[in-house]
């Protein structure tokens, strides 16, 4: 691993300070992607700024009936959490599908929106890449590209976001909020992640000298007919193919209100209004669900490894709507899927 | 040339050498005082600056599970923290389970069911699943299997392991 300084913050706003003074510098909180990545040589900070013992490890009732997750909560306390596990369990069980219990120990919050993509071509500093080095080129785009995005990709880059957590969060509506010199902002979690497009060294519209401090849930958890489906090369501790998370809200079998978010296909957590529109004020039935898949995947594209991972995608989304509307979610322990 | 290279020669260092921090851990009940490069992973400070070398490092990239340490009793991977970020910490490792000559249950029921074959995962694997029976989120085969996913085999004593694991919460 390369040499750094190392400095603790004291608080938020000595956090913000410290990061605005050195624009080589990176806060660290879990550690479990970052450290990697500076033991692979991608990331190569001058100094580590350790914001771990920072105040934001609470989970809070807000006054709309909804909740403000500290950026500091660990992924385990989260998914574990009992007003997660009953009024969100789709978020409870997203993240439940990803990583390992020790990594999940280790993960926090806003560190997990943040993660990097899990690109091999990104990792191997010996070959093109432009999310790590703009201007070199995609290794992907005519490599080993199993993992990648099938929506959403540029010439620039065909990298996915590799959360499980995310494709929940994004479903759900939350908000990041984040604090930077200029003071306060909330960012829908929508528009938090970016693609690629020309610029893939940016993840996300976080300004440098900014830090994720929470993130806010809505009131509606949809805590009655959801899902997390997850389809992966081993059954446990492995990226997505593809991931689904679905929500309905039904009155009789008509679908009142529905949510629909992939992972594992595109630069962001995906989520179609467009798809959702045509699941609602429709019967919950395999025909609708069919439809509404074709529209989000409309403009789907493969590459030479992953075209696979079209009608992957689409059988998945028909699935997860399905095991939502029935009320029986994926385990994420028994991992047959009914 | 000759001008620049003297130049590097009688200049500032390009890159500077961060001083080294004192950090105190409290490992399996004894406080150890260390200085450590800020970049030493906790494993590293177990295992080259504590002697304490039954924590493994398998992958050093949190993806097999052989260096799993309990701190502050939640497992963690400790190839992917720095040792200065864990100042204060209680640290319990493969050597701090037994009570004396009395092996810890785990321990005593990986040996009853032959949880390993070339035993380089079984620390790791044993204070994962210290872990899990503290965090009490396991109690069938699958929800075991699921939450020790975190912790690679390549001799494949899996089996084995989740069997152990049962009679070990079978006792606490």
């Amino acid at each position: 691993m390369i040499n750094f300084q190392y400095a603790r913050a004291s608080d938020v706003a000595d956090a913000v300070r410290q990061i605005a003074a050195d624009p080589t510098a990176k806060f660290i909180a879990g550690g479990t992607n970052l450290i990697d990545l500076m033991k692979e040589d991608v990331e190569r900070p001058s100094r580590l700024i350790d914001i771990s013992r920072l105040p934001l490890k609470s989970v809070e009732q807000t006054a709309d009936g909804g909740l403000r997750i500290g950026a500091l909560v660990p992924n385990s306390d989260l998914a574990y959490h009992p007003l997660i596990a009953q009024r969100y369990p789709m978020l409870a069980s997203a993240i439940l599908a990803g990583a390992s219990a020790q990594l999940r120990n280790m993960a926090s919050t806003g560190g997990n929106l943040l993660q990097r993509t899990r690109c091999a071509y990104f990792y191997d500093t010996v070959t093109p890449c432009n999310k790590r080095e703009p201007g070199s080129g995609c290794s992907a785009i005519t490599g080993l590209n199993r993992i990648h995005a099938i929506l959403g990709a540029s010439e620039a880059c065909i990298a996915t976001h590799p959360s499980d957590m995310c494709v929940a969060l994004v479903a759900l509506d939350a908000k990041v909020h984040v604090a930077g010199p200029a003071g306060q902002r909330a960012i829908a979690f929508a528009d938090f992640h970016r693609l690629p497009g020309s610029t893939p060294q940016r993840d996300t519209n976080l300004e440098p000298n900014e830090i994720v401090t929470a993130v806010e849930l809505p009131a509606r958890g949809f805590a009655t007919n959801y899902t997390y489906l997850k389809i992966r090369d081993r059954l446990s501790y492995a990226f997505a193919l593809v991931s689904v998370a679905a929500a309905l809200e039904l009155d009789g079998s008509t679908i009142k209100e529905a949510r629909l978010a992939l992972g594992g296909v595109a630069h962001k957590p995906w989520r179609d209004p467009a798809a959702e529109a045509a699941l609602r004020g429709q019967a919950g039935n395999p025909a609708v669900f069919a439809q509404a898949a074709d529209v989000l995947l409309r403009d789907a594209r493969g590459y030479e490894h992953n075209s696979f991972k079209i009608d992957l995608a689409r059988r998945a989304i028909i699935r997860a709507l399905t095991q939502a509307a029935r009320g029986t979610p994926q385990s994420q322990s028994n991992k047959r899927i009914l | 040339m000759a001008q620049s290279s003297s130049a590097a020669r009688t200049g500032p260092e390009k890159f500077s050498t961060p001083a080294k921090m004192a950090v105190t851990l409290h490992v399996n009940g004894v406080e150890r005082k260390l200085t450590v490069a800020p970049w030493t992973t906790l494993l590293d400070a177990l295992r080259l600056h504590l002697d304490l070398t039954g924590t493994k490092k398998g992958c050093d990239h949190g993806q097999c599970g052989a260096c799993t340490v309990l701190v502050d009793g939640r497992r963690i991977n400790s190839c992917l923290t720095l040792a200065v970020m864990k100042d204060g910490v209680q640290v319990t490792t493969i050597e701090g389970l037994a009570q004396g000559n009395t092996l810890h249950p785990l321990q005593q029921a990986f040996i009853e069911h032959d949880a390993f074959q070339c035993g380089y995962c079984t620390p790791g694997q044993i204070c994962s699943a210290a872990g899990l029976i503290a965090e009490g989120h396991a109690r069938t085969a699958d929800e075991i299997r699921e939450l020790m996913s975190g912790n690679i085999c390549r001799c494949g004593a899996y089996p084995n392991i989740v069997a152990a694991i049962q009679q070990a919460m079978g006792q606490s």
